[in-house]
Order: C-alpha cells, then sequence, then structure tokens
C-alpha cells in the first residue's frame, strides 16, 4: 500500500505547490486544474489498478490456486543495508541480504520478510460463536437444576453456554475443528479434534476430543437439538449433557453395498465421561479405556422422505473398585446398548416451509455395582413438524431407568414451540412434565434463547 | 516379514496402477446444481458422467446434507461447485465426509465455477447479518447470464481437459460448438426482449440480477425485506406502494418461495406474478441450460405483452 500512500501524498503536496501559483495570473487557474485533474486521472487508474490486483489474489486464494509464478525482480539493494522492501501486490516482501554475509556463509538474495502480509489473516480459521440462553418456571423439588443432572441449585435463568468454533483446514490431508464451550464459570473443550480426510481405504479418521457416535443425542451440539434439554434417557442412562464425550480416536468407514448407504464408526476412548461428580465412565488404571461401536444405516425413501438407522454399543469402566483394599484390580464396567431410528419428511420444493423429523432412541444399561449388576432400560420418542418458514412445533415422550437403581424409573412429556426469527437466531419454549419415581411430580416451562454471529456454519441434518 | 513389509509398501503402487489402468473409463464427475451439470454434458459428452445434487426446483442455499450425497461424492473425479457460498450451510460437511482427496477444496478435482465468471453485489465496505443472508463474496446466481455459462464452461472444459489431455480436442471442439450455439441462441434472446429494455421488475429473492443485467430489466424491488428474510407486512406495503408508483406489473418468484405475499402483491398492484425458474429443472419443460433462457424469455415477453408492462 506504501505506493498510494505515495501517491495520496503527491496529490497533497502537488496541490499545495499549485496552490500559491494560482494567486500569480488567474490564467493559470485552467491549467492547473487540468493538472489536477490529470493527477486525479492517474491516481485513480493506479487504484483502479491495485483493486484489480488484490480481487485477483483473492480470487486466487478463495480458489485454492498457486501464487503467481510470474518472478519479480528483487528492488535493487538500499544504500546501507537491508531494509525490507514492499513488493508489487501479490508478492512476497522480501528483504536483502546485507553485503558481506556470501563471504562469510550467509545467504545470498533476497529473503522472505514473514509476518508483513496481511494476506495471512485469510488462513485464520472459520469463527463463530453461539450463544444458548436459558430460563425455567415452575417447580421441581427432584432436580432444582433444569438443565443439568444432579444439579441441586436452582438456576432458574442461566447463560447455559457461549460455544465458540475454529474450523479450519490443517494441510492438504487433514482439517481441525474447535469447539470451546463456556459456562457462566469456566471453559471446556466440547470437541477439538483433526480429521484426516483423504485416508487411503476410505477410512474417515479423527483424532481428538470428541462427542462419540453412541446414537443420535449424544453427538449432537447443544445448539443443533430440538428441545431445550435432552431427554430423560440420556440423562439418567448416557452420562447427562456431556454424555459420551472424551479424548480418543475414531474411525469409520463405508461398507460397500448396491442398497444403502452403511457406515461402521469405532472409537477408542481413555475412558472418562459423564457429569462431574456422577460419571457415566471413569478409569481407574490406564489400560481401563472405553470403547464404542455404532452402524449407520440410511436410504432415501423417496427424493422428499429418508429413514436413518442406528445400532450402537459402548463399554466402559464405571470407576467402582472390584476390592477397595487392592485397587490394582480395576474397576468395574458399565456396557451401553443402543438403537436409534429417525424419519425425515421435507419436500423438496416447499422445502423452506415444512418438514417433519420423527425419531426414537432405546438405549440399555448393564452397570456391574457392589450391589450386583443393575440392567436398566430407557427411551425416547419425539416428533418435530414445521407449519412455517419460521415456525416449529414438537411433542416427546421420555421414559427411563435409573443407571444406578434400575428399579426406579422416571417417566416425562413435553411439548415444544420454535420460532426462528432468521437463519441466525432461534427462540423456543417447553413445557415439560416429569415424573419421578421419587418425590413429586414437576411441571415446568422451560425457555431458550439461541443466537449465533460469525461465519456461516452448515445446517444440521 | 520383510517381504510382507515390502509387499505392504508395494500395495499403493499397485493399487495406483490399476486405477489408473482402468482410470481411462468416463470420468465421474458431480455437479452442485443441474445448471452446472448442464453446462458439464454439454462440454463433457459422452466422455463423462455427471449428475446434479440439488434440483432446479429447490432452494439452493438450503439442501440437505443427505448420506445418499456422501455416496455420489466418494466416487467423483471432479466436483464442480457454484461457490461464492451459494452451498456453505451443506457442502462442507458432504466433502468432509466423502473421504475423497480428489475433490476437497482447493484439490485438482474441486472447481469452483465462478472463478472467471462476472460477479454482482459484491459488497463494499461493513456488511453486517443486519443485511440478512448477505453474500459476502458477491451474488451467486450468476450463471443466469448466457456470457457466464460461456466463461464456466471453457473453465469446465480446462478442468475435463486436465484430467483427461487426451481427449483435450474432443472438449474443446465440443467447447467451441457449445459457445457457437449459445452465441446464436443469445442472439435471438437478445432480440427477443430488445423492445422491453428498461422494464420494471420485482423479484422474490435476488437471483435474478444478471439475468437482468444481461437482457435489460430493471429490477425494483424485492418481496424479502433482505436476502433470506420472509416478507413482513410493513414491507410488502412499502413494495405495492412503491410499485404502483413506479407502474411494475411483474412479479417474478423462483419456484421455491411460497406464492401467498406475491399473489396478495399482484391482486393489489395488478401485476403478474409468474414462476420463474433461476435453474435448470426449475419446471419440468427446462431441461437444459437453453431451454432456461427459452422459457424464461417467452414467460417475460408474453407476460411483458400482456400487461403493457415494456411500456
Amino acid at each position: 500500500m506504501r505506493p498510494m500512500r505515495l501517491v495520496c501524498a503527491s496529490v497533497v503536496a502537488g496541490g499545495l505547490v499549485l496552490g500559491p501559483s494560482t494567486a500569480f495570473a488567474q490564467d493559470n487557474a485552467q491549467s492547473i486544474q487540468q493538472q489536477i485533474d490529470q493527477l486525479r486521472r492517474e491516481f485513480d487508474a493506479l487504484k483502479q489498478q491495485y483493486d484489480q490486483r488484490l480481487s485477483a489474489l483473492e480470487a486466487r486464494l478463495a480458489g485454492g490456486q498457486p501464487p503467481p509464478t510470474t518472478a519479480t525482480q528483487p528492488p535493487s539493494p538500499p544504500p546501507g543495508g537491508a531494509q525490507p522492501t514492499t513488493a508489487p501486490a501479490g508478492a512476497q516482501p522480501t528483504a536483502q541480504v546485507p553485503p558481506g554475509a556470501e563471504g562469510a556463509g550467509g545467504p545470498t538474495g533476497a529473503l522472505p520478510v514473514y509476518g508483513a502480509a496481511a494476506a495471512s489473516k485469510i488462513f485464520n480459521p472459520d469463527m463463530a460463536v453461539i450463544g444458548d440462553f436459558l430460563g425455567a418456571a415452575g417447580t421441581n423439588s427432584v432436580q432444582p437444576d433444569p438443565f443439568a443432572l444432579g444439579g441441586n441449585h436452582p438456576l432458574p435463568l442461566q447463560m447455559h453456554e457461549s460455544e465458540a468454533s475454529f474450523q479450519a483446514v490443517v494441510d492438504p490431508y487433514a482439517r481441525a475443528d474447535f469447539f470451546l464451550s463456556f459456562g457462566e464459570e469456566g471453559v471446556g473443550v466440547e470437541e477439538g479434534y483433526v480429521t484426516f480426510t483423504s485416508l487411503p481405504g476410505g477410512l474417515l479418521t479423527r483424532v481428538g476430543r470428541m462427542r462419540a457416535a453412541f446414537g443420535k443425542v449424544n453427538s449432537l451440539h447443544n445448539h443443533v437439538l430440538p428441545w431445550t434439554d435432552r431427554p430423560l434417557v440420556n440423562y439418567n442412562l448416557v452420562g447427562g449433557e456431556d454424555g459420551i464425550s472424551d479424548a480418543g480416536f475414531s474411525v469409520a468407514r463405508l461398507i460397500p453395498n448396491p442398497w444403502l448407504f452403511l457406515e461402521a464408526t469405532g472409537q477408542v476412548f481413555r475412558g472418562d465421561s459423564g457429569a462431574e461428580g456422577s460419571p457415566l465412565f471413569q478409569t481407574t488404571r490406564r489400560s481401563e479405556l472405553s470403547y464404542v461401536g455404532h452402524l449407520r444405516a440410511y436410504q432415501d425413501i423417496t427424493e422428499n422422505s429418508n429413514i436413518d438407522l442406528g445400532a450402537s454399543y459402548s463399554r466402559g469402566h464405571n470407576g467402582l473398585l472390584f476390592d477397595s483394599a487392592s485397587p490394582d484390580l480395576g474397576s468395574r464396567v458399565t456396557q451401553l446398548y443402543g438403537v436409534d431410528a429417525t424419519f425425515r419428511w421435507r419436500p423438496l420444493q416447499r422445502s423452506i416451509y415444512h418438514s417433519f423429523v420423527g425419531r426414537t432412541e432405546w438405549i440399555w444399561s448393564r452397570r456391574d455395582q457392589e450391589d450386583g449388576l443393575q440392567s436398566g432400560v430407557g427411551m425416547y420418542i419425539s416428533g418435530d413438524y414445521q407449519f412455517g418458514r419460521r415456525w416449529f412445533v414438537g411433542a416427546r415422550y421420555d421414559r427411563s431407568d435409573r443407571a444406578t437403581d434400575a428399579s426406579l424409573l422416571d417417566t416425562g412429556g413435553s411439548l415444544i414451540l420454535t420460532y426462528w426469527p432468521s437463519e441466525f437466531s432461534q427462540i423456543r419454549g417447553q413445557y415439560r412434565r416429569t415424573n419421578y419415581a421419587l418425590g413429586s411430580a414437576a411441571d415446568e416451562f422451560l425457555f431458550q434463547f439461541q443466537f449465533s454471529i460469525g461465519a456461516h456454519g452448515a445446517h444440521p441434518f | 516379514m520383510k517381504i510382507a513389509i515390502r509387499l505392504a509398501a508395494l500395495a499403493p503402487a499397485i493399487v495406483f496402477a490399476a486405477t489408473a489402468a482402468f482410470a481411462q473409463g468416463k470420468l465421474n464427475v458431480v455437479a452442485t446444481t443441474e445448471d452446472l451439470a448442464s453446462i458439464g454434458r454439454e462440454v463433457g459428452g459422452d466422455r463423462i458422467s455427471i449428475e446434479a445434487i440439488a434440483r432446479g426446483y429447490q432452494d439452493p442455499h438450503f439442501v440437505e446434507a443427505k448420506p445418499s450425497f456422501i455416496l455420489k461424492l466418494m466416487k467423483a473425479d471432479v466436483l464442480i461447485v457454484v461457490g461464492k457460498e451459494l452451498e456453505i450451510g451443506w457442502l462442507p460437511p458432504l466433502i468432509q465426509q466423502s473421504r475423497n482427496s480428489k475433490i476437497q477444496v482447493g484439490a485438482d478435482g474441486y472447481l469452483d465455477a465462478s472463478l472467471t465468471a462476472r460477479i454482482l453485489e459484491i459488497p463494499t465496505g461493513q456488511i453486517t447479518r443486519a443485511m440478512g443472508d448477505v453474500h459476502p463474496l458477491g451474488n451467486p446466481h450468476y450463471w443466469l447470464d448466457p456470457e457466464n455459462g460461456k466463461r464456466i464452461a471453457k473453465d469446465i472444459a480446462d478442468k475435463f481437459s486436465q484430467f483427461r489431455p487426451n481427449d483435450r480436442a474432443y472438449f474443446e471442439q465440443r467447447l467451441a460448438d457449445f459457445t457457437t450455439r449459445l452465441d446464436a441462441a443469445e442472439k435471438g434472446w437478445l432480440a427477443k426482449m430488445a423492445p422491453y429494455k428498461g422494464t420494471k421488475v420485482a423479484t422474490y429473492h435476488r437471483s435474478f440480477p444478471n439475468f437482468a443485467e444481461r437482457f435489460g430489466l430493471d429490477i425494483m424491488g424485492y418481496v424479502e425485506p433482505r436476502p433470506g428474510i420472509p416478507p413482513s407486512p410493513q414491507h410488502t406495503l412499502d413494495l405495492i406502494n412503491e410499485m404502483k408508483r413506479q407502474n411494475v406489473k411483474i412479479v417474478l418468484v423462483e419456484p421455491y418461495f411460497d406464492l401467498k405475499t406475491p399473489n396478495a402483491i399482484g391482486r393489489d398492484t395488478g401485476a403478474i406474478v409468474l414462476v420463474m425458474p433461476p435453474s435448470v429443472g426449475g419446471v419440468k419443460e427446462v431441461t437444459d441450460y437453453f431451454k432456461l433462457f427459452d422459457y424464461d424469455i417467452n414467460l417475460l415477453v408474453d407476460a411483458i405483452r400482456k400487461t403493457g408492462a415494456g411500456k
């Protein structure tokens, strides 16, 4: 941009120099005006040239094309040493090596100057922040915090989560995705992983911290859920809001067949998942890894409707020692089995106005405890209908045993109304009734304001 | 053991050699829209197989990222995209899950068709979402200008030739043929529209700036108050008043938008509401890129004659 500034300065300077001369003769005024016009034209031409170069450069970067191969002549070395010089737009700024360096075994010619290019911003990741504000009215004596497993502090209003996402391509072989979740207190890495996009054998591999591919709801972030909360079965059997979310590896492969989309996913995690205080999986030894396996089958029924089926399995240690006297023996095991089904309908020609999603998940938990094996089961079934470009109505039925005492059965139901002012914000109200196995039933009105800024994310599917 | 390791090391080379041997079959191309698929078909002829992801009658901003599309992308040699963030809501997760290194963004098989096209409405100055779902890189509906159609075809021909150097002459000959036919057709379209240059129209979404620029329409307003924001009563009223003031007699609506508000505007202003496809496949008759302009221009000319809007 320096040449631009130079031109600006010269225009101003020219004006100053030319200015007094107008005092000498009125006749000169016209010629001065012409000269100013001439300068202005030259300046505009230069500006246009720069704009074109800049947009060409942007287009090239956007297209991921290599930089121009035409070599730019390094300018002649300025007297007095290595001053960084501004190269023409599109070229790397360079600095001349001081004379004498060559003889001393140093490099010759021009060296690149790093950090000088404004273009480095282009490689910044896509960034976005999603705010999730939750509120609750009504009474719930069993679970005062309406959105957390075992939360006992009443939180009628909460800035539940501010999720910051950073996503970019790492190199020709991988991309990285980070989702940092800021609660009202503290920050956590909700997910942060690298995905190797082009491994041989059609393997899609992820390494990092991620939400496990157990069923449907467990893998979804809060902001793409069709409810303000998560189903009871997820709170009771699958570790609550965080669910199975851990550091590890994930490998997914498509199973080729002529009939349908079939994907098998295998995941290995460190073995710590679930809510603080009541973990789903907890390790006492390095070898107590947890595992998740998931099989997904998807098929288009018509161009407007499709069916998505899944079967999941997970196994991990629950931190309860076999024998507290000899912790070396390690801890007991919890196993989870799940099946899920999703039916979607969306008429293509009116896809932005009407849609329906029906989903259900069934989860079985087998938890080994000191008092024996607890075998619990839970499920939810829900339907969401979009009846206008901005309006959705939904209902959900919940039913779940508790993991630690399968004789305790909680049930519940919800009605949900969602309004979308735009693609980037959402207002939701949910009436929820829960019948707890112990304690009185809770009638609550939950509401949510959700808003996103920054890069345009992918629409959930 | 050593032999096993050597074999393992050789395996990729063997696989590569095998695929190279079979690779000279048809080039497998996926385009995100039917418009690009139609142009690709013109250029590629029988040396390629091509299919589109979005249907012409669906809103290209809101395509669902269905796993069945992953299966298509997995086998693609070339992916042609409209670009300018048109597909931002659904294409990135599909590409990511395609497990296909050839079509990742920036790879050889990824062709952004917008790079040489004439792009309009590139925002300048500060842009915010208060402007609606604004496209920061410019209006992505650029294919609705036959001149851009030629530019897209040229890029596609170059890309096909890069993958199939032996067929370069074939692709170039087809490109030349397509360009000649499009030139001739464009002359006809321009002649048809010439008497009505400057005709004022309102459109639902900002889908037609390139079309309007090429064929001399004057778009005076939009049914949407901002891109991607559904019509509001106040904005509709303002539009009706402005249409009455300027004597605007035509409202263009893309096939995927609800006709309730446009029809109300039509009743109030006496304007004709035209469902005008911005894409190949938008209506049944529009089966290729030529028929898209044939259909749209006939539709417009008939309506202009009927309403006297061109006077």
